[in-house]
């Protein structure tokens, strides 16, 4: 129940809290209402002095009524965000084995470079002649990305994965379209186990999306590929490393097949965490594959954003990368912002402006700091560190593809768990009361109950065998039919489980007043 | 390296505890003729003072826009963010989590997520706001498609107001899904007859307002023509400061808001990260891309907040999902929401008028220059002026003299018999010197 400023009034559980106290607080465990519960409409944290007296130019069209915006003095809003911000979880808290999401450590010194004023306090259209270092930046993280992949070009602006595999797809489509093929190359091919952004990027422009399905090895075969090959084929989207956590080991005769088919190849580089330094896209036959900066090189994910996903393209898509994009002039770096005037054939602009520059500069930081030794260490890191947790637990876990060797990730179903009363979801809430982040679940589609391991390369081994220890204690007990350890779980987090069909049946989106808002701003 | 916790010790321990001789025999999948033997061809690792000097080197070849007289806007605008903003979301808790797929553990995020919905909603005028967009240009792509699946009709009409580069990423997105677009000539003056356009044909006619070239909207008359037409008016804004002074898109019934949220706690970022702010009606809420948050409860009966609607998402509706959006701008727009918190209304809306009052004296300035004419009736904290010189070398050249005066027209529309046109903006940044030092650079150089 809730009380009238938003704060629990019930005891909860006997046991977990026998001492409810007068505010619903527990010590540090800090209750927080809204904004608009504790915020006031004539309240401002911000000191600006009234303008002198002046006739609008707006053309009679003033805003006359109030907006609803009620605001805080700076330290309540200090205490309004930090109490928010404690009761979230986040790679500094602890190991965060989210797969797929690479949850790795954010050096700060990536966050204090992207502040440097040269790169937060420029505008992105100021006089090309006034941003030379920006540029730079920008052409040198270019080139550690083609480096590190072995491709001819990079479109740096789009602005998460998903974006940048709308970027790789149109370039794709632009291609197939010079050819000739545009009404004829409509099929795109996508594995069962591709993320859901993979299909859905490839609908929103116009493709009919095929699926090839999964094998019980969790490998796509070259042969599952030809028998789909045809004139109609204009791409495959293939992750590799894949969501199983395995590398496509025919991924090279997949390539050839498609190429010979007259298709593109273009690869989800979520994954690419597992073989920076080891291997090279471009030698894998990969027309076209965006990286997440946000997870490979490290730039936070901050909550779900902003990410950062610039493609690189192979020789035969790289004439049809948008604008803008950056190239060294006879008077040092320039940026082409047209299609008119560009010598290649841009098939248009992802973006207002050069993507995403804050995200440059941290991921530029990380890959400077590492270095070309140091970026090879992380990945074989990231894949020990996922190997271990598969030794560590395949005796009591179920790996779906058999104990084999993983990437940096491994997964397990839910097979271990049968007549327990378990499911993958209880265990995952039975994780956060253990202190951990829980690893992705139910995904990917392809194997009954998914847990989906990533530990990434930051974490120590004693980190590692603790989190080893929890599982396989979990595990017994789920086994010993303490059912309740889990179904009920999580018992210690800010919340208890929380009602997602209640939720989504009668969606309250937004904060609505007791009463008018401009009964309230009075 | 100091980022790797593992010793060499520890990984030989944990190599012979998985039962492998050697790292290598983890990544046997990989061809071995493709496995790299050597680190690939880019410097060896460097230390944090190492890096701070070079990166520190290329940012001090850039101008910033604090240093010198500032009035470049056209989409990105310079303001003053309190230091709380940028402290507040570099709590690691904020800065260092991921999607609040885990609810239980991501209440901060989904709790700012929630008032940061309610503050667009109630800024825009409309009845719900989605958790962000990348920013306001792919949002007003976004907005396009989703107005395209509420009308079922694939085709827009796109203001000569709207800024160019967004109508650019619009029809980019509409030429590769095979939609069409009609996009109107470049309208300096604001007063095109965009209502003309609209038929039963189309889905939704795009105007930004305040409009790239600073006027000032009336949405009122196209929202009626749209609405007879079973079309939908998009609003767009590349200005959120504006909101405070400006009538609601909502109030003039748009049905889509749609626009661009940086100048509220975020740098300019020489572009990127931003934050796109995106409202709409509740009776499209099904059609809308992006995360929402919303309210429910938890097992003990306790208000809390999680992700819904999912079923619009690629996650689960894959080649049927209302969009492909997957990350989105949580950071920036916990920026935006602290700020506003900071600001509320009182703070919003003198910040408007202050921004507003400071671009018509220097409207008033510059019209006194020879050469200089102000060309808008209506404009917010941006207008445009017409050079006697070409606006993209008269720039040049007061660069040279240490002021960053705007973004010449012919930049973003090249080739349109505009190079004379200068877009200048004008924020609370701006002082009694920086507006001399515009003037009277502009008389030496006219």
């Amino acid at each position: 129940m809730l009380n009238r400023q938003g704060r629990p009034t019930a005891a909860g559980e006997a046991g977990i809290n026998a001492h409810p106290t007068f505010t619903g607080n527990k010590a540090l465990a800090q209750v927080e209402p809204l904004l608009f519960e504790i915020g006031r409409y004539d309240t401002t944290g911000v000191d600006i002095d009234e303008p002198e007296a002046f006739t609008p130019r707006l053309g009679g069209l003033e805003r006359k009524e109030a907006i609803g915006l009620p605001g805080l003095s700076e330290p309540e809003t200090m205490r309004h965000y930090v109490r928010l911000s404690q009761m979230n979880y986040g790679i500094d808290t602890g190991l965060f084995p989210l797969g797929s999401c690479t949850m790795k450590h954010n050096a700060r010194l990536n966050e204090r470079m992207a502040r440097l004023p040269g790169f937060s306090d420029v505008h992105p259209l100021q006089p090309v002649s006034t941003v030379q270092g920006a540029l730079e930046l920008m052409n040198e993280l270019g080139r550690y990305l083609v480096t590190l992949t072995n491709m001819t070009a990079v479109a740096l602006s789009p602005k998460a994965g998903a974006h940048g595999e709308l970027c790789g797809m149109m370039a794709i489509k632009a291609a197939i379209e010079a050819r000739g093929e545009g009404e004829t190359r409509k099929v795109v091919l996508v594995p069962d186990s591709a993320h859901g952004t993979n299909p859905a990027t490839a609908a929103l422009i116009g493709f009919v999306v095929k699926p090839v399905p999964a094998r019980e090895d969790g490998w796509v075969h070259v042969e599952d590929v030809k028998e789909r090959l045809g004139p109609d084929v204009a791409a495959i989207m293939l992750t590799n490393p894949n969501t199983c956590g395995l590398f496509e080991p025919q991924v090279a005769e997949i390539a050839k097949a498609i190429h010979d088919a007259g298709a593109y190849f273009y690869c989800d580089g979520a994954n690419f965490n597992a073989i920076v330094g080891k291997a090279k896209p471009g030698d894998l036959g990969v027309d076209a594959m965006h990286i997440n900066l946000h997870k490979t090189f490290s730039t936070p994910h901050g909550g779900g954003g902003p990410g950062s996903g610039p493609v690189v393209l192979s020789e035969r898509l790289a004439p049809y990368a948008p604008v803008p994009f950056v190239h060294m002039g006879k008077n040092g770096f320039e940026l082409v912002e047209q299609a008119s005037d560009a010598t290649e054939k841009p098939f248009g602009r992802m973006t207002a402006f050069h993507g995403q520059m804050g995200m440059y500069v941290r991921a530029l930081s990380y890959m400077l700091s590492h270095g070309s030794d140091g970026m090879k260490q992380a990945s074989e890191d990231a894949v020990l560190n996922a190997n271990y947790i598969r030794a560590g637990l395949s005796d009591l876990l179920s790996l779906p593809f058999g104990n084999k060797p993983c990437m940096h990730e491994v997964l397990f179903d839910d097979a271990w768990l049968k007549d327990t009363g378990v499911t993958t979801l209880d265990v995952a809430k039975a994780m956060i009361d253990e202190g951990y982040h829980p690893m992705t679940m139910y995904f990917p589609l392809v194997v009954h109950g998914a847990m989906l391991i990533e530990p990434t390369e930051s974490e120590s081994k004693s980190s590692l065998d603790l989190f080893i220890a929890t599982l396989r204690d979990l595990a017994m007990a789920a086994k010993n039919g303490d059912k309740e350890r889990f179904t009920g779980a999580p018992y210690h987090a800010p919340r208890r489980r929380l009602d997602e069909t209640r939720a989504a049946r009668n969606p309250i989106l937004k904060w609505t007043p007791p009463s008018p808002v401009a009964e309230a701003a009075e | 390296m100091r980022y790797l916790p593992l010793s060499n010790t520890d990984r030989s321990e944990m190599l012979a505890r998985i039962g492998v001789k050697s790292v290598d025999e983890l990544f046997a999948d990989v061809p071995k003729n493709l496995l790299l033997k050597e680190p690939v061809d880019l410097p060896r690792r460097k230390g944090e003072l190492e890096v701070e000097r070079i990166l520190s080197r290329m940012s001090a070849k850039n101008v910033t826009a604090s240093s010198v007289p500032f009035f470049v806007g056209a989409g990105a605008y310079k303001h003053h963010v309190p230091a709380t903003v940028d402290h507040l979301i570099q709590r690691s808790e904020f800065l260092t989590s991921y999607t609040p797929y885990q609810p239980e553990i991501a209440q901060g995020t989904l709790q700012y997520l929630f008032e940061f919905q309610t503050q667009v909603a109630a800024l825009t005028g409309m009845e719900v706001a989605n958790a962000s967009m990348y920013d306001g240009s792919t949002g007003t792509g976004e907005a396009v498609l989703m107005a395209h699946r509420v009308t079922k009709r694939r085709k827009a009409v796109l203001s000569g107001g709207l800024h160019p580069h967004y109508a650019e990423v619009v029809r980019t997105l509409s030429d590769m899904a095979s939609d069409s677009v009609v996009t109107m000539q470049p309208d300096v003056s604001g007063s095109e007859d965009i209502v003309s356009q609209i038929d039963d044909s189309v889905s939704c006619v795009v105007v930004q307002s305040p409009d790239v070239f600073g006027n000032v909207r009336d949405l009122k008359p196209i929202a009626e023509k749209a609405h007879k037409h079973g079309a939908l008016l998009i609003a767009v804004f590349t200005e959120v400061v504006s909101l405070g002074l400006v009538a609601s898109p909502g109030s003039q019934g748009a049905d889509i808001v749609v626009g661009e949220g940086q100048s509220i706690g975020n740098a300019l970022n020489f572009g990127g990260p931003y934050v796109g702010l995106f409202a709409t009606q509740s009776k499209f809420i099904r059609q809308m891309p992006g995360r929402l948050c919303g309210e429910t409860v938890d097992a003990d009966g306790n208000r809390g907040f999680v992700l819904t609607l999912s079923t619009r998402e690629q996650h689960i509706r894959r080649d049927k999902a209302t969009s492909n959006i997957c990350t989105n701008s949580g950071l920036c727009a916990l920026a935006f929401t602290i700020h506003m918190t900071l600001l509320g209304e009182a703070g919003l809306t003198r910040l408007a008028r202050v921004n507003h009052a400071n671009a018509i004296k220097l409207a008033d300035q510059l019209a006194g220059v020879k050469g200089v004419e102000v060309l808008n009736k209506t404009f917010f904290n941006e207008f445009t002026v017409k050079l006697a010189k070409p606006a993209a070398q008269v720039v040049e050249l007061l660069a040279k003299k240490g002021v960053l005066a705007g973004v010449p027209v012919s930049r973003l529309l090249p080739g349109a018999g505009l190079d004379n046109l200068l877009l200048v903006a004008s924020t609370e940044l701006n002082t009694d010197d920086d507006r001399a030092a515009l003037v009277a650079a502009l008389k030496e150089v006219l």
